[in-house]
């Protein structure tokens, strides 16, 4: 982490001058469970990536890769939304 | 320069927004300021101005339309009172904390229960721990010029912290005094352009106002709102002395009036102030050391200043026309008592509650207090710490 800046050193107010800066603020440790993909089973809907409340689901060549863990809170959204006959997600406890 | 007129408070207030010409006003009316909104929303409808007024559905919402349209990077003013400033709590931190310049007009008026109208400090006091500067006028001219010295004082970049100005409701308010006016441009010229900071409307620059802030840096925005204030001590008076080569009024942290020599002293805000320089001109025509000091501004409080101007009196009165009611005085005793305890010589102290609710104070409340200070300044003793005058026991 980098070194906390002094009460001179801060924007006044609290003000955040760049625009966007949630993506560095990195929140995955707040996961008691996370999500796993089974590759062979993903039929690439992106389903879970239109109802991840985050921006945690990968997308490469609209095709879904797998997780963003520095952002993901285990919510388990995306398993649920995952389709029946496909259950390409499964939701696991951390630290297993 | 100028023009002598006769206006009550309330419209000296609104002819000082008029000149200042804000960009956005947001109020909600309330005895007795409804006048202030009422005269500059003539202004507004007359094209005197190109400020765009926001009535609004609450004093939470009128200060909450200021936040957004100051943090935009507006000029931006409004005008309360009593249950209105009440009503504007919560907000008002926000300002403070969010560092908005934005001025406020208060036409000083008790708080229920019970109800009442009329004029004392209850509602200022609740927000002195706000982060608001608060300036205290005894006289429309005051308020006039406070107002626009406000705007000056807020916006400057060693402050950026919201003002408010009061005068006593109804007693300045709407009693119609001879004062002066400056000229329009002289105003403009005098305020100069709205000093912008990080505003929202830099659409290029786009950044976020008010996010959470925890352990790791909420103290340090707390630091930098302490040092701010500090700042505005300095500023008040910078700024007091360029008004005065404007408009040859003379204007400080505090007034002193009869004060350097003084042995016995009354300390009060806003009105009571011309009763009491009236009775000090009569006992100082029989001798009588009386004086009197005015706190102009009450947020930030000049301790060491007041401790200087006061350590050689041998008795004070603070005088409070608001109760704390925490049972041993008013809120401005503690403060100005613990100003002088660091004073190497320091005087007596008494505290006295007066005229809640708009209860007159007389010449005769006021000549019994000088009374009781110079029973006090001989016998070094107090017989009654705080209580209250102009009461019927």
């Amino acid at each position: 982490m980098s070194r906390l800046k002094s009460w001179k050193e801060v924007p006044m107010a609290a003000v955040i001058e760049d625009a966007g800066n949630a993506e560095t603020y990195e929140t995955g440790g707040w996961r008691t469970f996370k999500p796993v993909l089974d590759k062979e089973k993903c039929i690439h809907c992106l389903t879970c990536w239109i109802s991840c409340p985050d921006t945690a689901i990968v997308v490469k060549d609209e095709k879904m890769i797998g997780f963003n863990f520095k952002h993901c809170k285990g919510c388990g959204v995306c398993a649920d939304v995952c389709p029946k006959k496909v259950t390409a997600i499964t939701m696991e406890q951390e630290g297993k | 320069m100028g023009q002598q007129v006769a206006m009550t408070g309330n419209i000296a207030v609104a002819n000082a927004m008029r000149q200042i010409n804000p960009d956005v006003c947001a109020a909600y009316p309330i005895t007795p300021s409804t006048e202030i909104m009422q005269q500059f929303s003539n202004f507004v409808a007359d094209g005197d101005v190109k400020t765009v007024l926001v009535p609004a559905e609450s004093e939470h919402s009128a200060m909450s339309a200021c936040i957004g349209a100051a943090a935009a990077g507006g000029r931006v003013m409004t005008a309360t009172s009593s249950q209105g400033m009440a009503l504007m709590w919560e907000m008002l931190y926000i300002a403070a904390g969010n560092r908005l310049p934005i001025v406020l007009a208060m036409s000083n008026r008790a708080l229920s229960a019970p109800l009442n109208i009329h004029g004392d400090t209850s509602d200022a006091m609740g927000a002195r721990d706000s982060g608001w500067i608060q300036f205290f006028s005894e006289n429309a001219q005051e308020a006039y010029d406070n107002l626009i010295q406000a705007i000056r004082i807020a916006e400057h970049m060693d402050v950026r912290l919201p003002a408010m100005v009061g005068m006593d409701g109804f007693i300045i308010s709407h009693s119609i005094e001879s004062m002066t006016l400056l000229d329009d441009q002289a105003v403009q010229d005098f305020i100069g352009d709205c000093i912008t900071h990080m505003p929202l409307l830099d659409v290029d620059n786009p950044k976020t106002f008010g996010p959470l802030d925890l352990q790791d840096y909420y103290i340090e925005h707390k630091r930098q709102e302490y040092e701010a204030m500090k700042n505005a001590k300095g500023v008040i008076v910078e700024v007091a002395k360029e008004f005065t080569e404007l408009s040859g009024r003379e204007y400080g942290l505090f007034e002193a009036y009869a004060l350097d020599d003084a042995e016995i002293a009354i300390v009060a805000l806003n009105s009571a102030a011309g009763t009491i320089k009236t009775v000090i001109d009569e006992l100082r025509s029989t001798g009588v050391r009386a004086g009197l000091l005015k706190p102009r501004v009450f947020r930030p409080f000049p301790a060491e200043e007041i401790a200087e101007a006061l350590s050689h009196v041998k008795a004070v009165c603070v005088m409070d026309r608001a109760d704390g009611v925490n049972g041993t005085g008013g809120p401005l005793f503690p403060e100005f008592r613990s100003a002088l305890y660091d004073a190497p010589k320091r005087p007596l102290i008494i505290n006295r509650i007066f005229g809640l609710g708009g209860r007159d104070l007389g010449l005769h409340h006021v000549r019994d207090v000088y009374g009781e200070l110079q029973k006090i300044a001989g016998t070094g003793k107090i017989e009654t710490l705080a209580g209250y005058i102009t009461v019927r026991n």
